[in-house]
């Protein structure tokens, strides 16, 4: 069986956000990128059935070459080999046809990604990579079992959980609940030193359009400084809410 | 102990000097430290227990003998990694960077060098995957900063060595399955023998009531006419250079280590500076604590340079002992003045086991002391610079 993981190189959460080139760009000095968490939980799924039925599990990404570290991680936790399309990832449709590309040429039975990235949280590419490939598409997914050729897959849906069945070739957009937080993988030294070995090829983007295009970002508005005031002093809540909310 | 927020400074963007493997090593370990250690370590502090769990959790990840090379179960890493591993561990405990830093330098690295090759066949994986844990005797009751003058010693029997002597302070003991023991020879030179629990008049009493270290078993080793196999004798080195070069090895990381002790206090004080507010004011907008803040950073700053250097001249094989005693001792003095001025600025807190500053503050008197003392360490460069033994 071969397994295709979606691995998309997101800011860590904790990061502090700016823009530059007119707010049109991502400010990406002094930013820790890291594999987007979604990913992370398909990923490791993706270890754990590799190891249960010996599938090879490839990790791709859309990026430039500052994306290799996450996927040379991906490596060292475990996955078999490794490709870089070279492109900028700015747009869903653009990115899906680029994997799409890649993945008719290697049937996969099974691809995985992510709900969405934590960056942009889009979340379109999963479905439209599904259409491209012309396979069934479970979203929002948080179990997988297989059988043979055969899929169990558990996808969240408001306020409870649905159980559907299906045929490989399959995709699922992954979330917590493939596997829980204390099961991903924290690469080991050894598997470091392999992830030196292993393939990373990198590709040339093909042919694909790019549908959309950024104006601008906007960061929302600081949230302003907030005045306690005794419980006692009723006046000065009154003074401050005409003088400074002018609320009243 | 409250969630691990800690976040590593890197003020003059050091990280440009590391390769990608590099930065994945050290992140790959802090990640473990984060999940593994944080959790657990105030506790067996508290309790003063040494958490065996993480021997086996050690040597998953790849902390023990990293630059072992991978046929004997190390990663074959250079040695820029083996310090930021200690750099993160000791971030989460030194004695958790302790038991790691005797496992890889003072067991491996010696089976390694000066082992034959069925030593390191039958010793190192095991070893590297945490299965066993060693330990490493050379200072004895009378012979602490003078090991020259010990007098554990070893008589041939024929067919086996007869070890007589006693060890102390010695880190792992009480847990250890192997024991590094040096002592002296017949011919009164010294010899590194592979000990095993289980021989015959050996035996490993623990060293109960200690402030530091907590979480770090320490113990003695006795040895009462044990029968040593000849074939556990180290051989391809001899003499007081054979364990030294073990202790430059562990030296070299305590001095990485060191810096994860002092990054963890700096960060959890600068952390609680911009949080506390006292005269209607985060603690860290006025002078005397800027001060600190400044000061601390600059001196981890100041250390990295010196363990980055060290740790390219250990790669190119040409780090002198004495360049590894003034990074051991700079880098442990430091921690411990932050360890100080941190734990102050956190007040009453300071003192509690809600924060790391206090464990940090304990630990580092064991670590100033260990692998040669702070006078010691003044002494080799002193005698490096002069030329002047003013050893005795
Ligand atoms: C927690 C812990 C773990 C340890 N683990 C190990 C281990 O795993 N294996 C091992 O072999 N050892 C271990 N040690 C022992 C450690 O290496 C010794 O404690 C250290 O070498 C100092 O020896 P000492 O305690 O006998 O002090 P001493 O040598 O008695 O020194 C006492 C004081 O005298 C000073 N002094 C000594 N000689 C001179 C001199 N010539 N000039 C000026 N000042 C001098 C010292 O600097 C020190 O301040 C450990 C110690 C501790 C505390």
């Amino acid at each position: 069986m071969k397994i295709l993981v979606c691995i998309s190189h997101v800011p860590d959460t904790t990061s502090k956000i700016n823009f530059t080139n007119n707010n049109t760009e991502f400010d990406s000095n002094g930013i820790t990128f890291v594999i987007n968490p979604y990913d992370e939980f398909g990923l490791t799924r993706a270890m754990q059935i590799k190891e249960a039925t010996g599938a090879t599990v490839t990790v791709i990404n859309v990026g430039s070459a500052s994306t290799e570290p996450t996927l040379r991680k991906a490596l060292a936790i475990g996955a078999d080999d490794a490709v870089r399309i070279n492109a900028e990832p700015t747009d869903a449709a653009f990115v899906a046809r680029l994997l799409a590309d890649y993945a008719e040429e290697q049937n996969f039975d099974l691809i995985i990604t992510g709900r969405e990235s934590i960056d942009y949280n889009g979340g379109a590419v999963p479905g439209m990579l599904a259409t491209y490939l012309d396979i069934p598409f479970v979203n929002a997914c948080i179990g997988l079992e297989l059988k043979g050729t055969k899929s169990t897959v558990i996808r969240e849906i408001d306020g409870g959980k649905e159980t559907l069945e299906g045929n490989l070739p399959m995709l699922l957009a992954g979330q917590k609940g493939l596997v829980e937080e204390k099961d991903l993988r924290i690469p080991a030294m050894r598997g470091i030193m392999m992830a030196r070995k292993k393939p990373l090829t990198v590709i040339e983007a093909g042919e694909a359009v790019k549908q959309t295009s950024v104006l601008g970002f906007e960061l929302p508005e600081a949230k302003a400084a907030c005045t306690m005031i005794d419980a006692d002093n009723v006046e000065q809540l009154v003074e401050l809410l005409h003088s400074e909310a002018k609320v009243i | 102990m409250a969630t691990d927020l800690f976040k590593a400074p890197d003020y003059y963007n050091l990280d440009d000097l590391l390769s990608e493997e590099h930065i994945m090593v050290r992140d790959a370990t802090r990640d473990w430290v984060k999940r593994s250690i944080s959790p657990i370590i105030e506790e067996a502090c508290q309790k003063a227990e040494f958490p065996k769990q993480i021997v086996s959790g050690l040597g998953e990840i790849g902390a023990f003998g990293p630059y072992i090379p991978e046929e004997y179960g190390g990663a074959g890493l250079d040695q820029i990694s083996y310090g930021l591993i200690m750099q993160e561990l000791e971030r989460g405990d030194s004695g958790v960077r302790s038991t790691a830093s005797v496992q890889s330098s003072l067991v491996m690295y010696p089976i390694y060098k000066y082992g034959n090759e069925e030593q390191r066949k039958k010793y190192l994986p095991k070893l590297a995957s945490g299965e066993h844990l060693g330990c490493f005797g050379l200072t004895e009751p009378n012979h602490g900063s003078n090991p020259s003058g010990m007098e554990t010693n070893f008589k041939d029997l024929g067919d086996h060595y007869l070890l007589n002597g006693a060890k102390m302070w010695i880190s792992n003991a009480p847990f250890a399955d192997i024991a590094i023991v040096w002592a002296k020879s017949e011919e009164n030179r010294i010899h590194g023998l592979i000990v095993e629990r289980g021989m015959e008049g050996f035996s490993t009493p623990e060293t109960h009531n200690k402030w530091s270290l907590r979480a770090s078993a320490t113990g003695e080793l006795v040895f009462d006419n044990v029968k040593v196999p000849k074939e556990n004798l180290l051989a391809n080195k001899s003499g007081l250079g054979a364990p030294l070069g073990c202790l430059d090895s562990a030296r070299f990381g305590i001095a990485w280590g060191a810096i994860g002790a002092a990054m963890d206090c700096y960060d959890t004080a600068l952390r609680y500076s911009k949080e506390r507010i006292q005269f209607d004011k985060p603690i860290g907008a006025f002078q005397l604590q800027q001060k600190k803040l400044a000061e601390m950073i600059t001196e981890i700053t100041k250390a990295q340079l010196l363990t980055f250097r060290l740790g390219q001249l250990r790669n190119e094989g040409r780090a002198t002992s004495a360049q590894i005693s003034m990074a051991k001792r700079n880098n442990v003095d430091m921690a411990m003045t932050i360890a100080r001025d941190a734990r102050q600025m956190l007040g009453g807190m300071g003192i509690t086991g809600e924060y790391p500053i206090m464990r940090h503050m304990m630990n580092l008197e064991s670590v100033v002391t260990y692998e040669g003392t702070h006078d010691i360490h003044l002494l080799i460069t002193g005698m490096d610079v002069t030329g002047f033994n003013a050893f005795k």
